[in-house]
């Protein structure tokens, strides 16, 4: 069994709203020194297999067919043995 | 001779299925049916019509997961085959999560659900949707969403302009396209576009909710009788 932890982000080339009215946010309340703010998603699951390489594409191709939208948003996959 | 039929899809969430139908059967005339998203026979069916709502929540991503639905998988086929198919609002982001046709829907540029009348213009009558419509004629029709904010790569963009598919553009009542009067900031101030193939076709504005006097506002029958016109 593997723990696989998703991040979906807006792709860099496009606008991120929520990332934008963060950022706003966050240097009206004086915090100038942080920039470039990205809102995504952070999906975690649980992977029912014995090989790493499986477990990761599985994950892949979740994210291509259904998790992300590859129109306009971009994906990392991190895949850790479970210990429990 | 029968009169066409046109099926409105159902998902769980949508919640313009019964305006589709209500302008479709009482105001143009035609015959329509449901199809819950759980069935797979399109047989009979002239025309699909993918509704506005919020299929699923809008989880994950609005249209994401209604694009996995049983049905859709027949829309795809029937759409592969030359099958006209007109997606409205959340069917505009079904239809695009489909990959029936091209780019993406961020959320709106200032992060608002805007619900209120905007003015669109025709910008292409080689559709068979709008083909008895005038180029650059102005209708006001409602749009009521939250993520209409159209994106696509600028390759995707040049291929669509060359090829003519970009359908409706956010103008003002005059016809004049500003930044104000892209309301939600879509690339190009698209609200509607069409594929390749043009027989799929979608649109974020609602002209099923301004189609008779007695609403307010008709300017959106003449869309919908263009429409119909491609079955009639």
């Amino acid at each position: 069994m593997f723990k696989a932890t998703v991040t979906v982000t807006l792709r860099k080339s496009i606008l991120d709203p929520k990332g934008k009215a963060a950022e706003q946010a966050l240097h009206q309340l004086g915090m100038n020194e942080l920039k470039g703010v990205r809102i995504g998603k952070y999906i975690v699951m649980d992977v029912d297999t014995d090989s790493e390489a499986k477990a990761r594409e599985l994950v892949q191709n979740a994210c291509s067919k259904l998790l992300a939208n590859e129109v306009m948003e971009d994906f990392q996959i991190s895949i850790e043995r479970s210990t429990s | 001779m029968p009169v066409p039929k046109v099926g409105i899809l159902v998902f769980p969430g949508s919640n313009c299925d019964h305006d589709a139908y209500h302008a479709f059967k009482s105001v143009l005339g035609l015959d329509a049916k449901f199809i819950w998203h759980k069935e797979t026979d399109l047989s009979g069916v002239d025309l699909v019509l993918v509704p506005g709502g919020f299929s699923y929540g809008d989880y994950l991503r609005s249209g994401a997961i209604a694009r996995f639905s049983p049905v859709m998988q027949e829309v795809i086929k029937f759409a592969e085959k030359g099958g006209p198919v007109v997606g409205i609002c959340n069917g505009f982001q079904i239809l695009l999560e489909a990959g029936l046709l091209p780019g993406a829907m961020l959320h709106n540029q200032d992060l608002r659900f805007i619900c209120k009348d905007v003015h669109i213009r025709l910008e292409t009558t080689q559709t068979p949707f709008t083909s008895s419509l005038e180029k650059g004629a102005v209708f006001k029709i409602p749009i009521s969403h939250g993520e209409g904010n159209y994106t696509i790569d600028p390759v995707g963009l040049q291929e669509l302009k060359e090829h003519d598919q970009i359908v409706f553009r956010y103008c003002n009542a005059q016809g004049e396209i500003t930044e104000e009067t892209n309301v939600n900031g879509s690339v190009e101030a698209i609200a509607g576009i069409c594929n390749r193939g043009r027989n799929v076709m979608a649109m974020m504005p609602h002209p099923e909710r301004a189609a008779e006097e007695i609403l307010g506002n008709a300017d959106g029958k003449h869309i919908l009788e263009a429409i119909a016109e491609q079955i009639g």
